[in-house]
């Protein structure tokens, strides 16, 4: 969809389009008023196909997968686990975060029914928390991918481990830009 | 280490930046949120200009009420050559001539108040009321809507010549004076919509 608010530049080539199209309603509408709202109808018509002519910039371009890093001397790992993960084995010394996305179907996503399985993830959060020492567990996400984006954002992390199937991971490895392995 | 080399150190490591999704500097898209909204409110004020005028059939305007349409229309004129200095002013900073974007800026600003002060006057010697009827009201609410809209966009333009007189912009950095042209050709846009359908139609 174009803007036409996008720049000063163009805000001030909109304005003028806006003026001569109320003029030429107005024009019409002094010869015969139908006239005038049919003039104004198509017009409208016009304006709007116009709006709608230029695709949303950078709209197509696939997504820029999440590049990461950690202090020097420091060794984070980035665990996606889904709900029902028992234990996770980690790297020693390693700072973790375990993030748990709250896997739901289709329909209880659509119908925003997830509320017991965001209970299942945080009931697999808290024991997997408890089970790797010095980790940190949270929910993330219904979309494993996005979990481990939007935790990528504030928790720099050195390599990302995927507890599940294999298409669990590969869906993973398209989003982030550091190593992706299988726990 | 210094204050240099640690902010260098703290922009290399640690969680990356904040991700602006929609691709538009925050600011801008502020900007565009804030238009929104004033195109939903300005839209609930047409709703009931046309519900009056349209499906009551009230006169428009009401006997013996009548318009100041050449006021107006000279008020339309204030406010597209504003416009023009208005991005005379953008165009200016943009090649580096500050004098320009200064004087711009000011023309702009007194154009904007010299159609606000006529907008006044054109209610002092209206000849009617909001207390007389659908007409009045809707007039004085369209209209003084408008003002309100103005004087918003005075008051950024009064910053922004501020601010171009401190020497706050140049040919790389004027975020803020595109910013605050695309509001007042917004509020320029509105003006004509309410121009023409208030008084011409």
């Amino acid at each position: 969809m174009r803007n036409p608010l996008r720049s000063e530049g163009e805000a001030y080539r909109f304005l003028w389009i806006v003026v001569i199209g109320a003029a030429v309603i107005v024009g019409a509408a002094y010869i015969n008023t139908w006239l005038g709202v049919a003039v104004a109808v198509l017009l409208f018509g016009a304006l709007g196909w116009w709006l709608w002519g230029e695709p949303v910039p950078g709209a197509a371009d696939p997504p820029k997968p999440v590049v990461s890093a950690t202090p020097p001397g420091m060794r984070r790992v980035l665990v996606i686990a889904p709900p029902g993960t028992a234990s996770v084995p980690v790297p020693d010394g390693a700072e973790v975060l375990v993030v748990v996305p709250a896997l739901a179907s289709t329909s209880e996503s659509l119908t925003g029914d997830v509320d017991d399985r965001r209970a299942d993830a945080e009931a697999t959060a808290a024991a997997l928390a408890a089970a790797i020492p010095g980790s940190r567990a949270e929910v993330g996400a219904d979309d494993p991918a996005l979990a481990a984006e939007d935790a990528l954002r504030v928790f720099g992390a050195d390599e990302v481990l995927v507890v599940g199937d294999g298409e669990m991971l590969d869906a993973v490895r398209e989003r982030v830009a550091i190593p992706v392995s299988r726990a | 280490m210094s204050a240099a080399a640690h902010a260098e150190a703290h922009e290399h490591h640690g969680p990356p930046a904040p991700h602006y999704s929609s691709r538009i500097r925050p600011e801008t898209l502020g900007m565009y949120l804030f238009i929104a909204s004033e195109i939903m409110l300005f839209g609930s004020f047409f709703t009931a200009y046309f519900f009056v005028r349209i499906v009551n059939g009230t006169p428009w305007p009401t006997p013996p009420y009548h318009l100041p349409v050449f006021v107006a229309g000279i008020n339309t004129v204030i406010l597209m050559t504003s416009s023009a200095t208005m991005h005379w002013a953008t165009t200016a900073i943009k090649r580096g001539n500050v004098w320009g974007m200064r004087a711009g800026l000011t023309l702009t600003f007194l154009m904007g108040l010299a159609f606000l002060i006529s907008q006044i006057f054109e209610y002092m010697r209206a000849g009617f009321a909001t207390k007389d009827g659908a007409f009045p009201t809707i007039f004085f609410c369209l209209t003084g809507l408008h003002g309100c809209h103005v004087f918003v966009g005075l008051t950024i333009l009064l910053f922004m010549t501020i601010r171009a007189f401190r020497g706050h912009f140049s040919a790389d950095h004027h975020h803020g004076v595109e910013i605050g042209g695309i509001y007042w050709h917004f509020v320029d846009v509105m003006w004509i919509v309410v121009f023409t359908t208030v008084y011409i139609l």
